[in-house]
């Protein structure tokens, strides 16, 4: 049988066109991420430990899930992660907006402030928790914040080191704020420049105070579908924490029982020595569970995707 | 032939597609055909060694085999996650250094290697030998003995009239003598010591983590009484927390920050270079009528993945460079880092292990080394009590409480070790 060639493709074949560019994407989609997060459900239900592919005799029912939630050191990372969001997603949200609000009213060199702002953004969190932890907050006489202390008569602090008081959460909050707040920035930026100048207009025309009063009544409910996103992402970052925990806090030999956000438990869980798979997915499943049902309480609450009121 | 970009564009989507799947599922793990030339070949895994020299030198060890191609992978980052990973494939190592861990030895991920040691196994140390050893058999030949001792500043002590303490009561109160100024007592580690410490208070104490016969050996109040004296160095602010290096780096002691420190073997030479003779080495002090002086004991061991290609050569390949080969593991021992041979007879003949605080420290690990990872001390129990030591140094825990909760999940790990078997 001859071969016969067919229609050449065109922008009439639409299907096509997109299964080819869409198709690579979907198909690493699904072998990268849907198949791994499947199998960890499934290997959630064994006694997996070193394997990835259990036997029958290993299946445990839900009792890896019973385990994770009796295990205090579990519940106890949780409890970190709230403190954590306490901290971290006020502090951002404030400084981000109040760094938005200050840019935002230069004439000049607004770009330049724009982008040493930002710049921090581009910065690794690993390199930004060493810098932290080995030259400003270290524990000794010639750490920069007890240099500044020693000169102000104060003890040195061991600011890692330290639960009472816990100075180490200082720490781990300025480096994400440090880290994060210039990109939270450009997003109120860019709220604020949608902000119609005829509605301050129309203010200063009515006799509105500028500086607080046309910022409560005026700038910050413009920014509320702003804020609600920020807030959102700021509070699933906060669950993702681990990279400034793990640099900060861990050493070779393992890590303090303080300070140890959820995914820094379930990567020793499942990926270290132990490699407790089964108990490693369980752990997961529950936190992806648990961020599902705040993110969702928290978009509700704030009303994510609600029409903006004319 | 000119290729047109619509050409391209279909080649190229056509050999993602088919190529993705393909890498994805592992069929080319770029280990080659399994032998080359005729000889096997054989992918040796070590981790990323500190000191200068140590992988020209394996190198050189591998490079000089002759019944196969030994391929030495060097690799940074978090090995015994890698490694762990590894065994789970086809493409990990034939060859690696490893505990062997209890999860691997029970999960069949690592060939028993006790043949190899047949006729020599009584020159092993005992302590680094027995963390290979599960029911007798041996899955790992151990390369060197790493130690940790506790190191003090001779003209420190002599200014603060302090002499080297002998039990855990005279170390605490050295500490507190030794602490003026901006020079504290005694460095543990950036943690108060949870980390590095573990089982070595217990032993201290004439306990254990975990006994011979794999069960508890801490259900004792001398534990609780133990790890309380570590509280009291926390609270008489002796410790040095918070150095830019953590314990097993010697700069905080070289650089006067403190006038005792835990550190290991290895951090000898250069103490040695830089306080010259001003410094001992002593082993952790003992505590109470029945403890006895305690000098942690480890190293990795070379194993053989169950599911390498060609096991046979592999195995030949450890007998030939960890049993047979003494200029080699005294070469790896002594001429890059500072560590003692795994086999007494070497370690006796040694040149630099002969005379000053070296001698010292082979002496200390001959008469008071205990394994400083047993292998039944899984890491679940270890890191219970590890969490548990954290919160009684730090945060003033009651000893007895936070150990009854570290005994309950030991016992359940022993039980599912047990049931494992």
């Amino acid at each position: 049988m001859r071969w016969r060639p067919r229609a050449p493709a065109g922008p009439q074949n639409r299907t096509l066109w997109f299964w080819l560019f869409v198709g690579p994407f979907v198909l690493g989609l699904l072998v990268f991420t849907y198949v791994p997060l499947g199998w960890s459900v499934y290997l959630s239900f064994f006694d997996a430990h070193n394997t990835v592919s259990p036997s029958r005799e290993d299946f445990v029912g839900l009792d890896n899930y019973a385990a994770m939630l009796r295990d205090d050191a579990f519940t106890d990372s949780l409890r970190t992660f709230a403190v954590f969001t306490a901290f971290i997603v006020p502090a951002t949200y404030a400084l981000a907006l109040a760094l938005a609000l200050m840019v935002n009213r230069l004439r000049w060199w607004q770009a330049f402030f724009r982008s040493v702002f930002f710049l921090p953004v581009a910065c690794s969190y690993v390199v930004a928790a060493l810098i932290w932890k080995m030259s400003i907050f270290n524990g000794v006489r010639f750490g920069l914040a007890n240099t500044v202390l020693g000169r102000f008569g104060g003890e040195q602090i061991a600011w890692l080191s330290t639960t009472d008081p816990p100075w180490y959460w200082l720490v781990i909050v300025t480096v994400r704020l440090w880290l994060q707040a210039g990109f939270y920035m450009l997003l109120f930026l860019a709220g604020l420049q949608r902000i119609p100048p005829r509605l301050y207009e129309a203010a200063a025309v009515d006799g509105a105070r500028p500086g607080w009063q046309v910022f409560r009544h005026i700038t910050f409910p413009q920014l509320r579908a702003t804020s609600v996103a920020v807030v959102l992402l700021l509070v699933v970052n906060a669950f993702q924490a681990f990279d400034e925990f793990y640099n900060l806090l861990s050493d070779a030999r393992g890590y303090p029982p303080y300070a140890r956000p959820p995914l820094v438990y379930l990567y020793y869980t499942a990926l270290g020595q132990g490699q407790n798979l089964g108990l490693g997915s369980a752990g997961a499943v529950i936190l992806a569970l648990v961020i599902g049902v705040v993110t969702v309480v928290q978009a509700r609450w704030f009303g994510l995707g609600r029409k903006e009121e004319v | 032939m000119s290729i047109s970009r619509r050409r391209l564009l279909g080649t190229g989507t056509g050999l993602a597609l088919t190529g993705a799947p393909a890498a994805g599922c592992g069929s080319d793990t770029g280990r080659g055909s399994g032998d080359s030339g005729g000889r096997p070949v054989i992918e040796q895994w070590y981790h990323q060694y500190g000191e200068a020299g140590v992988e020209q030198a394996v190198r050189r060890y591998a490079a000089g085999y002759d019944r196969a191609e030994v391929r030495v992978q060097w690799r940074p980052g978090a090995y015994d996650q890698q490694t762990a990973t590894a065994l789970l494939t086809d493409s990990g190592p034939d060859v690696f250094e490893g505990g062997p861990t209890l999860e691997q030895i029970q999960g069949g991920q690592v060939v028993d290697l006790t043949d190899l040691l047949r006729g020599v196994r009584e020159d092993f140390n005992p302590a680094v030998l027995a963390p290979k050893t599960y029911e007798g058999r041996i899955w790992g030949v151990p390369q060197v003995i790493d130690t940790q001792l506790l190191y003090y500043r001779r003209s420190l002590l002599a200014d603060a009239g302090v002499e080297p303490p002998a039990t855990l009561d005279a170390l605490v109160d050295a500490a507190r003598e030794l602490t003026r100024g901006d020079v504290k007592g005694l460095f543990l580690g950036n943690d108060g010591g949870a980390g590095v410490l573990q089982g070595t208070p217990l032993h201290a104490a004439g306990l254990a983590p975990v006994t011979e016969d794999g069960r508890p050996g801490f259900d004792d109040p001398a534990a609780a009484r133990t790890l309380g004296k570590l509280r009291r160095l926390y609270a008489d602010k002796s410790l040095l927390l918070g150095a830019p290096s953590d314990w097993s780096d010697p700069s905080a002691f070289l650089q006067g920050l403190t006038a005792m420190q835990w550190s290991g073997l290895w951090a000898l030479p250069r103490v040695r270079k830089e306080l010259g003779d001003d410094f001992g080495v002593l082993p952790f002090p003992a505590d109470g009528a029945h403890g006895r002086p305690a000098v942690p004991v480890g190293a990795y061991g070379a194993a053989v993945s169950a599911r390498g290609r060609n096991r046979a050569a592999a195995k030949e390949f450890v007998r030939w460079l960890w049993v047979e080969r003494t200029d080699h593991q005294v070469d790896f021992a002594l001429s890059y880092g500072f560590h003692i041979p795994a086999r007494t007879s070497l370690a006796a003949k040694a040149e630099p292990l002969r005379r000053g605080p070296a001698a010292a420290a082979v002496r200390f690990t001959r008469e008071h080394g205990f394994a400083a990872e047993p292998l039944r001390w899984t890491v679940a129990a270890r890191t219970a009590y590890q969490d548990a030591l954290s919160r009684i140094v730090k945060g003033g825990a009651d000893p007895g409480r936070e150990l009854r909760a570290v005994l309950r999940t030991t016992e359940d790990e022993l039980r599912r070790v047990r049931k494992r078997r």
